[in-house]
C-alpha cells in the first residue's frame, strides 16, 4: 500500500479501516541468506538497503523487543554533517545525502526537517576550531558558514548576550542539518524492508553465535536456532553482549545518555542550536516539545536511566544560554545505551570470523548516521568490501593508531 | 456554585483574579479550577490536536484539560494547572492554544476534518513535492501544534536548589503517609513527609469520610512539634534516583502576589535512608462517544470540589460508574443539597440505593453540548435514554500512582482483581509502598499499611518502630467491573490532553503497531503534559482488546522522571548568567581592570586581552605596542594561571621520569628544564617547566587548560601504579601570584625591585630571592623569545608586586602586555600551546619525538610507538608565513597549490595566527602532511569562512631568533 | 547517586570523577605486546551487571577509588582505594 495524501483523504472518508499492516509479522524461518542481529535504525537500514542494493531479500532482522527499541527511539532526533576529521567527513556526509531523499525512499514521512544546526563559540580559540570545522565541511562538499553576533541575535533573538557566563563570539551553522522524526525513521525502514520481503521477527533474542571452523553458520534465539552464512551485529550499547557471544572483546564501554523533553509550547526555537561550553543542545520538535540533552552521565551504565548531577548540570547550561526557558517544564527524561569507543568514531568492519560482521561504536551520535550505518553494513556483508565512505571505521584502528578523535580527548570511552 | 459550609477555603479571605480578561472573585485556599467552577466558568481550554473546548477533568496535577497561561510582572508560564494553581490577589490567567478566542477558535476546524488526522496520518503524507515539508507542511503544523506560548524574554524571578537528608522521606501525607510519619517519628526517625498539595491530608481532605480533617489536623499537630519532622508541602518528589536520592520540586513563591524574596519554586534533591510511596491512586476515567466535554469530570474531583472547596461542578448532576466507589459521590452530592439526575452504573447487579433513578447495566453512548455538556445518552437493558445534565462524573476504578516505584525500570504487575497496576517490593531500593499506592483503596487499609511499611523501613535501618494505634476508619471493599470504554461509533476519547480516542488506539493495532510501546508512539497517546496519568491503563486496555492478548502480557510503557512537570527554572536554578560556572580572578585583575584592559575568558580564568593607551583605537594598534614594547624594553604579564604543582619526596625524581617523557632525575638543582606530558594512548597530554627546587622538591607548571586534568593524571600514576614510592605533590596554583617579566630590560626592572641584585642567572635556572622584604621565586624562563624571568610571591602579595613591576617598567619604557601580545610573541618564537596541542597530537608531530627518552620507561611511551602516530601521512608542526600581506586565520585548510580544493587533497589546517609587528607579516603556525620536509615550499591556504586564498610559504615554526641568542642573553 | 569514599565516607556522586574500567590499572611491563596495550587502553569486558571501575575523589581527598558496581540496577556494592589495593604496588 502506497502512502500519500490522497489516500489519507479517501481513507478518511472509508472510516480508516483499508490501512493495513505497516509490516508483517512472520515466524522465523530456519535459514536465511543473511541475519541482521538488531531491529533499530541501523539494523533495520541495513536489512533495507542489503535488500534494496543488493538484492538480498532472505534475509532476517531479529529483534529482542519491538521494532526501533532503542536508541532510534530515544534521542534528541539531529540528524547534521559537520564533523571534521577525515573518515568521519565523508561518512557523514553521505549520510545527510541520504535523508535528503529518505521520504521519497521510503515513502514514509520521517518528518526531516533541514532547519539549520548552530554551533556556539565563546572564544577566540573556539572561533578558530569552529573555522577549522566549518572548512573541513566545505571541503567535504557540504555547507558550513560563520555566523556574526549580529547575524545570531537576528536568528537566536532569545540567548542572553549579555549576563551569560561565556559570551557568544559567534557560531557556526550548516543549513542542511536539522531534525527528523526519531520513530518514524525506525518504521519507515521497517516498512520499505518488510516490503522487499525482509523479515522483521520482534522479541527474538540472540543468544549464541554458531560457528564451524571460524566461519559463522548461524544464531541461536529465544526464538530458536537460525541458519545463515552472514550474520551482522548491529546491536548499539549491547554491543559488548553480542559480540561476546562470539568470543570478542570490543573497544566500547557502555554509558547512559540523557534527554528531555518539556511540554508542548507553541513555536519559539526554530533552529538546533549547540553550546559547547555547557554541553547542551536543543530543538523544537513538530509537536511542540523542546528537545535537549547534554553529556553522558560519565559512569558505564545499561539502566537506560540517569542521575540527576547530570540532568541539573543541563538546565543549567539552559539557563545561562537562554533563560526564557526556566518558564518551561520539562515533561520527560529518558536515557539510552551508548556505545562508547575509545576515539569516538565508529566501528563497521569484518571480525575475526568469517561471516560475521559489526556495526557498532555510535557513541552518541547514532541517529544520525542510521542511514549511511545501513547502507555501508549491507555493503560490507553482500561485498565483504568496506564501503568507500567508511573505510576508515576498522575494528583495528585502536591498535594502530590510526585513531578518528574529533574531541582529542584519547582513549577514554567516556570522554567522546 | 458554592455550598455553604463546605469546603477548607477561608471565606473570610475573598481574592480577585482575572481569567481571560474578565475578573472573578474567589477565597483563599481555592485553585484556579475551584474558583472558575465557584464562578459557574466550564469553557477553560482548547485541545491539543482537534481544538475541542474543553473544561475541567480532575483535581489534581494529573489535569490533561485546564492549563492555562499565568501572567506576571510580564512574564508568563505556559500550561499551568488550573487544578493546581493558587490563587492570589492579582492573578492574570489566560487561556492558550485558541485563536481568536477561548469560545471561537478558528482551528476547530480540525476537528470536522477529524476523519483524515487519525493516529500518525502525519507519516503518509506531506512527502510531496519534497521542499513543500520545510517550505509549508512544517510551518503550518508547527504553528497549529503546541500548547502555551513561551516568551522570548530574560527570566527575571529566581529559583533556588537545595539538598536534604533524612531517614525516612514519605511522599504523599493521605491516610497511609500520615500513618507511615507519625509511626516513624515517634520511633525518633528523622522524617520528612512531602505532600505535593498546599494542604496536607490528602484524600482525607476530599473524600468525604468519617475520618476527616479533623484526624489530619490532630495528627499534624502531633507531627508538627515533633524536632525529627520536617513537613513539606506544595512539595512534589518527582522522581527517585540512585542511593536513595529523590528530586523534589517545591511551590515557594508561585501561589502568592509579586513576593520578590522569595523563588518562585525550589528543587530539593532529598537523601533518605528509605522512603514510603504514599502517593495514592487517581481515578480514570470511561471512554465513551464525546466524554471530553466540559461538564464531564472524574467523580473523585467532584468530591474534591465539594469538600475540600465547597463548590460543586453543576446544578443536575448524573453519575457513570463501574464501581461501589464512586457512587460516594452522588450520595454526597445529593446530601450537599445538589440535585443528582441519574446514576448509571455498569454493573447489573449493582445496588441501587440511592434517592434518584439508578441504571443498571447502563453506558453513557454519547453527550451534547458544545462549550459544556447540556444532555448524555445511555442505554440499559430497558433500551436507549436520554437525560438533560450539565455535569457528568464518571468513574473507571482506580489506578494506583505507582510511577515512582518504577523510576528505576522496574515494571508494576497486574491485579486482575482490582483491574490496577501495582508496586512490587524492591522496584526502588528502600522505598515501600503503601496504601492506595499499593493498590491497598480503603482507609482503613491504607492506615494499616502506612504503619506497617513505617515500621518496615525503620527495621532495614536497624531501628525499631510500634505501629499505633489506628484510628477507626471505613474499610469497605472495592468492587468493581473492568470497563475500559464503551462502543461507540464516534470519536471516544482516551488520552484528553493529546485527544487520542479508542479508534486511534484500534487503527495502530490494525496497522502493525502492536506493542504497547508502538502503539503509544504512534497515536502518541500519554505522550502529553499528564504523561498519560489519566489515559496509559485504559489505553493499554484498548490495545490488549483489539490485539487479543492480556492486559499483564501487553505490558505497560516506561515510567520517567519527572513525576510531574519541573520547571527548566527550577532545576536549572543558579545557572543563569554568571552563576553556570564559576569565576576565576587573578591577583592581578582589578590593576587590569584599572588600565582599562579588557578581561577575556580563559577557561574559568579571566585575563587581559591588553592593555590600551590613550588614542589606540583597535585591539591591534595595543598588541603591536606591547610586543614592540616587549621586544625593545620590558612587559611584565601576570601568568598566575599556569597550573603549579609542588612534587616533594625522596622518590619526586624518579616519579617525574615516569610522567615526563625526559628525563627530571638529571635536573641539577637549581635549574629548570622543559618537559614532554604524554596521556598513556601516546598522545600529547601537556607541556611546562619544571624546577628543581632541592634534591627531593620539584615545582611542575602546566598550561593553564590542562592544570586540573594534570594534577589526576599525577594523581592516578602515583596511586595506581606507584603507590608505595615516596612522593606526594599538592596543586599551589592558588598559593602563588607569578609575573613573567620580558624583554632586554628585564633584569634592569627585577632589580630595581629586588632586595638583592641579580647579576649572572643563566637561562633556565630558578633561584629564592626577596622582593620588597617578600621571599619570592624567581625563574629565568621565557615565553616570548626575549631574555624572560616569572617571578613568583605568595598570592597576597600579587596585586602590590604587580602594580610596583608596572610602575617601574613604565619608567623604563615598558608596561603590562596582555593575552593578545603573548600570543603573538608565543608564535614568533614559535611556541606551542593548546591550540596546537589539541589531544590529537603526537610528540612526533610537534618534532619532539627525540624528547621520548629511549632509556626508560613513561607513561605513554609504548602506546605512542603505535604506526599510526608516526610518518609522513601525519601533519607535523610548520610555520606559515602569506607570500603577500593578505590576513590569515587559524582554521584555515592547506592545499598544494596544483590540487583542486576538496577534502581528498586536504594537506593540512592552521593552529594559531598573528600579525607579526616585528616581522611586519602575519605569521601562523600550522599541521602540514610531513611539513618538516617542506621548509621553503608553498601551499595554498584556503580559508572559505574567512573568504581566504592566498598562497604561503612554509617555514620553520620558529620565527624569531631560532638560535636563541636573546632568550640565553 | 552516591558513592562512598573509604577516606571521606558518603558523598555525592557531583564529588567523584569517572575515569573507566579497572583495566587501565592493568599496565603492560616493558616490552609488552601491543595487543597488551590494546587491551588495557581500548578493549573492554563492558559487563551488563558487576563491574570494577575507577572514580576519583576530586573534590574531596584526592583519592583514587576501585568501585565495585552493578551497570544495571546502579547499586554500588564495594570502595576501596586504588593505593592500598592488593598487588597494587609497583
Amino acid at each position: 500500500m502506497r502512502y500519500s495524501g490522497w489516500k489519507v483523504i479517501t481513507e478518511g472518508l472509508l472510516g480508516n479501516t483499508g490501512w493495513g499492516r505497516a509490516w508483517r509479522d512472520p515466524a522465523p524461518k530456519a535459514e536465511y541468506d543473511a541475519i541482521v542481529i538488531g531491529g533499530g535504525g541501523h539494523g533495520l537500514a541495513t536489512a533495507y538497503y542489503l535488500a534494496k542494493n543488493h538484492g538480498l531479500t532472505n534475509i532476517a532482522v531479529l529483534e529482542k523487543g519491538y521494532l526501533g527499541s532503542g536508541n532510534i527511539g530515544r534521542n534528541t532526533t539531529i540528524v547534521r554533517a559537520n564533523y571534521f576529521l577525515p573518515g568521519n567527513s565523508e561518512f557523514y556526509s553521505h549520510s545527510l545525502k541520504l535523508w535528503e531523499k529518505l521520504e521519497g525512499e521510503l515513502n514514509y514521512n520521517v518528518m526531516h526537517s533541514q532547519r539549520g544546526h548552530i554551533i556556539l563559540f565563546h572564544s577566540d580559540g573556539q572561533r578558530d576550531a569552529a573555522v577549522r570545522r566549518g572548512n573541513a565541511i566545505v571541503n567535504q562538499g557540504d555547507d558550513a558558514e560563520l555566523l556574526s553576533v549580529a547575524q545570531l541575535k537576528d536568528m537566536l533573538p532569545y540567548l542572553d548576550y549579555n549576563q551569560t557566563r561565556f559570551p557568544i563570539y559567534g557560531g557556526l551553522i550548516q543549513r542542511r542539518a536539522g531534525t527528523a522524526r526519531h520513530d518514524a525513521v525506525a518504521w519507515g525502514y521497517a516498512r520499505a524492508a518488510d516490503k522487499l520481503g525482509v523479515d522483521l521477527i520482534q522479541n527474538c533474542e540472540v543468544t549464541g553465535i554458531d560457528t564451524v571452523d571460524g566461519k559463522v553458520v548461524g544464531v541461536q534465539t529465544t526464538r530458536g536456532p537460525i541458519r545463515a552464512k552472514k550474520v551482522g551485529m548491529v546491536v548499539a550499547g549491547r554491543s559488548s553482549q553480542v559480540a561476546a557471544m562470539a568470543g570478542m572483546r570490543l573497544p566500547i564501554e557502555s554509558h547512559v545518555l540523557q534527554a528531555f523533553v518539556t511540554e508542548g509550547l507553541k513555536p519559539v526555537i526554530d533552529h538546533v542550536v549547540s553550546y559547547g561550553m555547557g554541553h547542551f543542545y536543543i530543538s523544537q520538535s513538530d509537536k511542540g516539545g523542546l528537545v535537549f540533552g547534554g553529556d553522558i552521565d560519565m559512569y558505564s551504565s545499561y539502566a537506560s536511566r540517569g542521575n540527576l548531577p547530570m540532568v541539573e548540570h543541563v538546565m543549567e547550561a539552559g539557563m545561562t544560554l537562554m533563560p526564557m526557558l526556566a518558564r518551561a517544564r520539562v515533561l520527560r527524561s529518558w536515557g539510552g545505551i551508548m556505545d562508547m569507543t575509545p576515539d569516538g568514531s565508529p566501528i563497521i568492519d569484518k571480525t575475526h570470523i568469517d561471516g560475521l560482521f559489526v556495526d557498532a561504536g555510535w557513541n552518541y551520535g547514532g541517529f544520525k548516521a542510521a542511514p549511511a550505518s545501513g547502507w555501508c553494513m549491507a555493503h560490507l556483508m553482500a561485498t565483504g568490501q568496506s564501503h568507500e565512505v567508511a573505510r576508515r571505521f576498522r575494528l583495528d584502528r585502536f591498535r594502530t593508531g590510526h585513531v578518528m578523535d574529533e574531541e582529542g580527548t584519547g582513549s577514554q570511552h567516556n570522554l567522546h | 456554585m458554592r455550598i455553604a459550609g463546605k469546603g477548607l477555603i477561608d471565606r473570610t479571605k475573598p481574592v480577585t483574579f482575572t481569567f481571560d480578561g474578565k475578573t472573578y472573585s474567589g477565597f483563599q485556599g481555592d485553585t484556579l479550577a475551584s474558583a472558575l467552577m465557584a464562578n459557574g466558568v466550564r469553557l477553560v481550554g482548547r485541545s491539543f490536536k482537534y481544538h475541542r473546548p474543553r473544561g475541567i477533568l480532575t483535581a489534581g496535577p494529573e489535569e490533561p484539560n485546564a492549563m492555562v497561561e499565568v501572567l506576571d510582572g510580564g512574564s508568563q508560564s505556559p500550561n499551568t494547572r488550573a487544578t493546581v494553581q493558587e490563587i492570589y490577589d492579582g492573578m492574570a490567567a489566560q487561556s492558550q492554544n485558541r485563536w481568536p478566542s477561548l469560545r471561537y477558535d478558528l482551528l476547530s476546524i480540525n476537528d470536522l476534518a477529524a476523519p483524515f488526522l487519525s493516529a500518525g496520518f502525519y507519516y503518509k503524507t506531506f512527502m510531496w513535492p519534497r521542499a513543500f515539508w520545510e517550505a509549508l507542511y512544517e510551518p503550518i503544523i508547527r504553528r497549529a501544534a503546541g500548547l502555551g506560548r513561551l516568551k522570548r524574554q530574560i527570566e527575571t524571578a529566581s529559583y533556588e536548589k537545595a539538598f536534604a537528608f533524612c531517614d525516612l522521606l514519605v511522599i504523599g501525607s493521605g491516610p497511609a503517609g500520615l500513618m507511615a510519619a507519625l509511626t516513624a517519628a515517634r520511633a525518633g526517625a528523622d522524617v520528612i513527609l512531602a505532600e505535593q498539595d498546599s494542604l496536607m491530608g490528602g484524600r482525607l481532605l476530599s473524600d468525604g469520610g468519617t475520618l476527616g480533617a479533623p484526624w489530619v489536623e490532630a495528627t499534624l499537630t502531633e507531627l508538627r512539634a515533633l524536632p525529627n519532622v520536617r513537613l513539606m508541602p506544595r512539595t512534589t518528589v518527582v522522581g527517585a534516583y540512585d542511593q536513595g536520592t529523590y528530586a523534589a520540586l517545591e511551590r515557594v513563591g508561585l501561589h502568592r502576589p509579586a513576593a520578590p524574596h522569595l523563588p518562585r519554586e525550589c528543587f530539593w534533591r532529598i537523601v533518605a535512608g528509605q522512603a514510603i510511596l504514599a502517593t495514592g491512586a487517581l481515578e480514570r476515567p470511561i471512554a465513551f462517544e464525546n466524554n471530553d466535554r466540559p461538564g464531564i469530570m472524574l467523580a473523585s474531583a467532584a468530591l474534591s470540589y465539594l469538600n475540600r472547596f465547597g463548590v460543586v461542578p453543576g446544578q443536575k448532576v448524573t453519575l457513570f460508574a463501574n464501581n461501589d466507589n464512586a457512587r460516594h459521590a452522588a450520595r454526597q452530592l445529593m446530601a450537599a443539597g445538589v440535585q443528582v439526575a441519574a446514576i448509571l452504573d455498569s454493573r447489573a447487579d449493582a445496588s441501587a440505593v440511592e434517592d434518584c433513578p439508578v441504571y443498571l447495566g447502563a453506558a453513557v453512548t454519547d453527550t451534547k453540548g458544545r462549550h459544556g455538556l447540556t444532555q448524555i445518552s445511555g442505554t440499559h437493558a430497558g433500551g436507549d435514554f436520554k437525560i438533560d445534565t450539565d455535569c457528568l462524573l464518571m468513574s473507571g476504578g482506580w489506578n494506583p500512582l505507582v510511577n515512582i516505584a518504577c523510576h528505576q525500570n522496574a515494571r508494576p504487575t497486574w491485579r486482575e482483581d482490582i483491574a490496577a497496576f501495582v508496586p512490587q517490593a524492591g522496584m526502588v531500593p528502600g522505598l515501600h509502598a503503601a496504601g492506595s499506592a499499593n493498590g491497598a483503596f480503603s482507609t482503613h487499609a491504607a492506615l494499616r499499611e502506612g504503619a506497617d511499611a513505617a515500621v518496615m523501613a525503620l527495621d532495614a535501618m536497624g531501628r525499631s518502630a510500634k505501629a499505633p494505634d489506628l484510628p477507626q476508619a471505613e474499610d469497605a471493599p472495592y468492587r468493581l467491573q473492568h470497563l475500559w470504554a464503551v462502543p461507540a461509533k464516534g470519536r471516544a476519547w482516551l488520552d484528553f490532553a493529546n485527544d487520542v480516542t479508542v479508534k486511534d488506539v484500534k487503527l495502530a493495532a490494525q496497522e502493525g503497531y502492536t506493542s504497547v510501546e508502538h502503539m503509544k508512539r504512534y497515536t502518541t497517546q500519554g505522550m502529553a503534559p499528564d504523561q498519560g496519568k489519566n489515559s496509559n491503563v485504559s489505553a493499554l486496555a484498548v490495545l490488549a482488546d483489539a490485539t487479543g492478548r492480556g492486559i499483564a502480557e501487553t505490558g505497560t510503557t516506561t515510567f520517567r522522571a519527572p513525576f510531574t512537570p519541573v520547571s527548566i527554572g527550577a532545576m536549572g536554578a543558579g545557572g543563569q548568567g554568571a552563576g553556570f560556572a564559576p569565576q576565576r580572578f587573578m591577583t592581578s585583575d582589578q590593576a587590569s581592570r584599572d588600565r582599562g584592559a579588557p578581561m577575556i575568558e580563559a577557561g574559568l580564568w579571566y585575563r587581559p586581552s591588553y592593555f590600551p593607551k590613550p588614542g589606540e583605537t583597535t585591539w591591534r594598534q595595543s598588541c603591536d605596542r606591547e610586543v614592540l614594547m616587549v621586544r625593545s624594553s620590558v612587559g611584565v604579564a601576570d601568568v598566575s594561571t599556569l597550573g603549579k604543582i609542588d612534587i616533594q619526596g625522596p622518590d619526586a625524581a624518579r616519579f617525574l621520569d615516569f610522567v615526563y617523557t625526559n628525563t627530571f632525575s638529571t635536573l641539577p638543582v637549581g635549574r629548570v628544564r622543559y618537559g614532554l606530558m604524554l596521556r598513556e594512548d601516546g598522545f600529547v597530554l601537556d607541556d611546562g617547566t619544571t624546577a628543581r627546587l632541592g634534591e627531593n622538591h620539584y615545582l611542575m607548571t602546566t598550561t593553564t587548560a590542562a592544570a586540573g586534568q594534570v594534577m589526576r593524571h599525577l594523581d592516578f600514576v602515583h596511586q595506581a601504579y606507584c603507590p608505595t614510592w615516596q612522593v606526594r605533590f599538592i596543586s599551589v596554583t592558588e598559593s602563588w601570584a607569578q609575573f613573567a617579566v620580558a624583554g632586554p630590560l628585564a633584569k634592569m626592572l627585577l632589580n630595581a625591585l629586588l632586595d638583592e641584585r641579580i647579576e649572572d642567572f643563566p637561562f633556565m635556572t630558578h633561584a629564592e630571592v626577596s622582593v620588597e622584604g617578600v621571599k619570592a621565586r624567581l625563574f629565568r624562563i621565557s615565553f616570548s623569545g626575549e631574555e624572560g624571568y616569572e617571578i613568583a610571591v605568595p598570592t597576597a602579595y600579587g596585586e602590590a608586586l604587580f602594580r610596583d613591576l608596572l610602575a617601574k617598567a613604565e619608567t623604563l619604557g615598558g608596561g603590562a602586555y596582555g593575552m593578545e601580545a603573548l600570543n603573538v610573541m608565543r608564535i614568533e618564537k614559535g611556541f606551542i600551546t593548546h591550540a596546537e596541542i589539541h589531544g590529537r597530537i603526537t610528540a612526533f608531530d610537534i618534532g619532539m619525538a627525540k624528547m621520548v627518552a629511549s632509556k626508560k620507561d613513561c607513561i605513554g611511551k609504548a602506546a605512542s610507538q603505535r604506526p599510526g602516530l608516526h610518518g609522513p601521512e601525519r601533519e607535523q608542526l610548520v610555520g606559515l608565513r602569506p607570500v603577500t600581506k593578505t590576513e590569515i586565520g587559524a582554521g584555515a585548510h592547506l592545499f598544494n597549490p596544483a590540487d583542486k580544493v576538496e577534502r581528498v587533497n586536504d594537506q593540512g589546517y592552521v593552529t594559531s595566527v598573528c600579525w607579526s609587528p616585528v616581522f611586519e607579516s602575519y605569521l601562523g603556525l600550522a599541521f602540514l602532511k610531513d611539513g618538516r620536509a617542506r621548509h621553503g615550499q608553498r601551499v595554498r591556504l584556503v580559508d572559505h569562512m574567512r573568504k581566504t586564498d592566498v598562497l604561503c610559504e612554509v617555514t620553520d615554526p620558529v620565527f624569531l631568533d631560532p638560535e636563541g641568542a636573546k632568550l640565553r642573553a | 547517586m552516591r558513592l562512598t569514599c573509604p577516606l571521606c565516607g558518603p558523598r555525592d556522586r557531583r564529588e567523584f570523577y569517572y575515569s573507566g574500567t579497572e583495566d587501565y590499572l592493568n599496565r603492560p611491563p616493558e616490552g609488552a605486546s601491543i595487543e597488551a596495550w590494546d587491551d588495557m587502553l581500548h578493549l573492554r569486558t563492558n559487563p551488563a551487571g558487576v563491574t570494577k571501575d575507577l572514580w576519583y575523589h576530586e573534590t574531596g581527598c584526592g583519592s583514587w577509588l576501585l568501585v565495585t558496581r552493578n551497570t544495571v540496577t546502579h547499586a554500588v556494592l564495594a570502595t576501596e582505594l586504588v593505593a592500598a589495593r592488593k598487588g597494587g604496588a609497583a
